[in-house]
């Protein structure tokens, strides 16, 4: 493959492009709602009407506003309408009011902050594109990036371009994207890999799936760039079995980039070989953890281990490995193709670009969002979300899944960046916001994490094994309305310990629900353990 | 090989690169609490009582799997890491059912050397009084799976030295537990070469010779230290 070849496919598939497209929404959530059957009642009511020379019918990925579902974009030449909540019945009205006709099924106003405060970067294509067809990411620029990258820049020049557009891992922790690449490719190995972190698991979290269900080729595309920059020719995505249509999707964008060549051996007519295989995981959190997930590709026990030697040094059965979350491998070929300057401009000082984030919880608006970093929660929760509905006031957001925290609603005004997010207690996570309203108890919100966390430990350390466990079993006991002032102590206690003794991030950070509720809503754990003083008073 | 110089409670100290902190604290001396860790198989860091603080670093790094710096300064026993390791003793007792006082092992268990060293009087933590169960189909062993702390040298000792791997561990979390072969009877693995390593590895009263008495067992580490010695120095005299 040539890049005059790459640019026919894309100049065909333009070309073939009719002039009225209706999008159906194919993501997870709204194929919940039946979206596949909305899709098939459009097909054949297009067909039945004759209308297959004009109007084109097509699966798109997420279309953002997934509490709405079914959703179907209809765009004309005369402008685009979104309609919400489309069942199979209303396929008809759409069709006939496809003149400009009035319908009775309801439209989103795409002008809502919801809609214009993104900016999508990672979400680019995402309801856009059909996400099973590589020619329609090919038409939206795609694999122009790789081409670019294999044929007229060294992989040094990849790794300085990627560490000076500033970007940093959306996995959570928010480490130096370039300087991990940059690790990666100093080590002295004969063999090296490349792994797409694909084991979102946070309750509340869905943008991996997203990504992964809207654009899966993107995501190639990224690991791709990665494995040229850090000298890798195997690359795998480990990718949760709970993502069935994530999988599926994969495996289709996998066999049709081979079939195209651009991905196997001597890609884009280089000498640059690159091969990607799936391995799913068998539903363990912990193995989003990267030593537990690299044990688990190794068809081990799914069990962390003390780091160093980090994966850039020792990874995938010893050699140096190269371990990057979805979301940031999503974000590689708008950097390569843009430009690091383009990305450095947006967001704050030290987070540039943009972040997902699965808005959900007690909101008008859930769904998914691409907002610049810097965003303040207040214009996210309150402004794109909506607010709180039936007139209830937002108390507190959760970011971060079990290993973030919850920010109360007076630090809305705080912009969303990493350091930002860390100073309040929590973290960016890999981007799940939940929503809570004044009917929510803190303690019991710390005490649904907690048990998460019990659950999900591996059982290898101790401090995470026992520790959780008795701290579950003490907010509990504060729930029951029987604990006193010592075990709220005791409970601190366990906190500080777990926090610093666990031996992977998931005991380590498995108090920081507990502690971020204590520092702001301390009163109600007090009050709990009030009205067990005043009850055995009486 | 090059010779490293650390520092470890201000006391100086040399070992060769290759050596972790736990090493090196040994050889000078000093003693590090130990519970997962067994000479002669690999470490997984999991018990976390040996970690020890490291100047300049503000995570705590477990001994056993730390190798030694040029320059490190190295702290063993702070009030913070005696704290820290107390609470580990105190969960372990309180997530299975150590009552020493009918345990083959009484008077010769590490947890219970552990208890005495943090001077744990008592366990603050709530009891999990687990529903475990005693497999005892082994006509020689058997296992009670209320005093395993899940230290897994068992698995190691058995994959490692002897080559057998009939142990492993099953299950997550809090129900994660020992295993031998896929899950079945002792007695009915087809692996096990009933060599004993295992009994002799295991910390506590978990794994046991059949027919001992309350404080009976006894462990002989050395001979795992033998085997090793034997097998990768060909020197079969201690």
């Amino acid at each position: 493959m040539e890049l005059n070849e790459l640019l026919a496919i894309a100049k065909q598939e333009r070309s073939q492009a009719k002039p009225v497209q209706i999008r159906c929404c194919t993501a997870a959530g709204c194929l919940s709602g039946n979206a596949e059957g909305v899709k098939h009642e459009l097909e054949a009511g297009i067909k039945a009407e004759g209308l297959e020379k004009d109007v084109e019918v097509s699966g798109v990925g997420c279309m953002r506003l997934c509490c709405q579902g079914p959703l179907v974009q209809v765009d004309t030449p005369a402008g685009s309408k979104l309609y919400e909540k489309v069942t199979t019945q209303d396929a008809f009205a759409i069709i006939e009011a496809l003149d400009g006709g009035k319908t009775h099924i309801s439209e989103i106003d795409l002008s809502q902050p919801f809609f214009s405060y993104q900016k999508p970067i990672v979400l680019e294509n995402s309801g856009k594109i059909d996400p099973e067809k590589i020619q329609a990411y090919i038409a939206a620029k795609g694999y122009q990036a790789l081409y670019h990258v294999l044929r007229e820049m060294t992989p040094g020049e990849v790794v300085e371009s990627i560490s000076h557009s500033g970007l940093r891992g959306r996995g959570g922790a928010g480490y130096p994207t370039g300087v991990k690449w940059a690790t990666v490719a100093k080590a002295k190995s004969d063999r090296k890999f490349v792994i797409c972190n694909a084991d979102e698991g946070d309750p509340g979290a869905f943008m991996d799936r997203s990504v992964l269900e809207s654009d899966p080729h993107r995501v190639l595309e990224g690991m791709a760039i990665a494995a040229y920059a850090v000298g890798a020719n195997q690359g795998y995505i480990y990718v949760r079995a709970e993502y069935p249509v994530a999988i599926r999707r994969l495996q289709t964008a996998i066999h049709q980039a081979q079939r195209l060549g651009l991905l196997g051996s001597q890609i884009f007519e280089s000498p640059f070989d690159f091969k990607i295989d799936i391995r799913i995981g068998a539903g363990a959190y912990v193995c989003g953890e990267e030593t537990a997930l690299m044990a688990s590709i190794e068809g081990k026990r799914g069990l962390p281990h003390p780091r160093p030697p980090y994966p850039a040094e020792s990874g995938l059965w010893g050699h140096p490995t190269l371990i990057n979350n979805v979301e940031t491998f999503a974000n590689i070929a708008p950097i390569i193709r843009n430009g690091a300057d383009w990305f450095a401009s947006i967001g704050t000082e030290k987070s540039k670009g943009t972040k997902v984030f699965a808005l959900a919880g007690k909101i008008r608006n859930t769904g998914l969002i691409e907002v610049p970093m810097g965003t303040s929660l207040r214009q996210i929760v309150e402004e794109m979300g909506g607010g709180v509905p039936d007139g209830g006031t937002a108390k507190a957001v959760q970011t971060g899944g079990p290993s973030g925290g919850c920010i109360p609603a007076s630090a809305f005004d705080t912009p969303v960046d990493y350091e930002s997010l860390t100073n309040l207690g929590s973290m960016m996570g890999s981007g799940g916001m939940i929503v809570m309203d004044d009917s929510t108890n803190m303690v019991d919100v710390a005490r649904f994490f907690m048990e998460f966390c019990m659950d999900e430990s591996c059982g290898k350390c101790i401090p995470c094994r026992v520790g959780t466990v008795q701290m579950h079993g003490l907010l509990t006991k504060l729930m029951q309305g029987k604990a006193t002032q010592a075990d709220l102590a005791l409970l601190e206690e366990l906190c500080d310990m777990v926090k610093n003794t666990s031996l992977c991030g998931l005991g380590q950070s498995a108090p920081n629900p507990v502690l971020s509720t204590l520092r702001y809503f301390r009163q109600e754990y007090v009050e709990l353990i009030q009205e067990y003083l005043e009850l055995i008073k009486d | 090989m090059t010779v490293k110089t650390l520092t470890i409670n201000g006391q100086l100290v040399s070992a060769s690169e290759e050596e972790t902190l736990l090493d090196a604290a040994q050889a000078a001396g000093i003693h590090i609490p130990t519970l997962c860790h067994l000479e002669g198989v690999g470490d997984v860091g999991a018990c976390r009582l040996c970690l020890v603080e490291i100047a300049g670093s503000v995570k705590l790094q477990p001994a056993c799997v730390t190798k030694v710096n040029e320059g490190m300064e190295v702290y063993t026993n702070s009030d913070r890491l005696q704290k820290y390791r107390r609470t580990i003793v105190e969960m372990l007792f309180a997530e299975g059912n150590h009552i020493c006082s009918v345990c083959v092992a009484n008077g010769n268990c590490e947890l219970q050397d552990l208890a005495i060293e943090m001077g744990m009087d008592h366990v603050r933590l709530d009891y999990h009084f687990p529903n475990r169960k005693v497999d005892v189909s082994h006509n020689r062993f058997g296992i009670d799976h209320n005093r395993c702390v899940l230290c897994t040298r068992c698995v190691r000792v058995c994959d490692e030295i002897e080559g057998a791997h009939t142990w492993d561990m099953a299950g997550r979390g809090t129900n994660s537990h020992v295993i031998t072969d896929l899950s079945q009877p002792w007695g009915t693995s087809q692996t096990c070469t009933s060599c004993g390593k295992c009994v002799n590895a295991c910390p506590t009263g978990a794994i046991f010779y059949q027919g001992s008495s309350v404080g009976e067992m006894k462990h002989h580490r050395e001979k795992l230290d033998f085997l090793v010695t034997a097998r990768e120095k060909q020197q079969w005299n201690f």
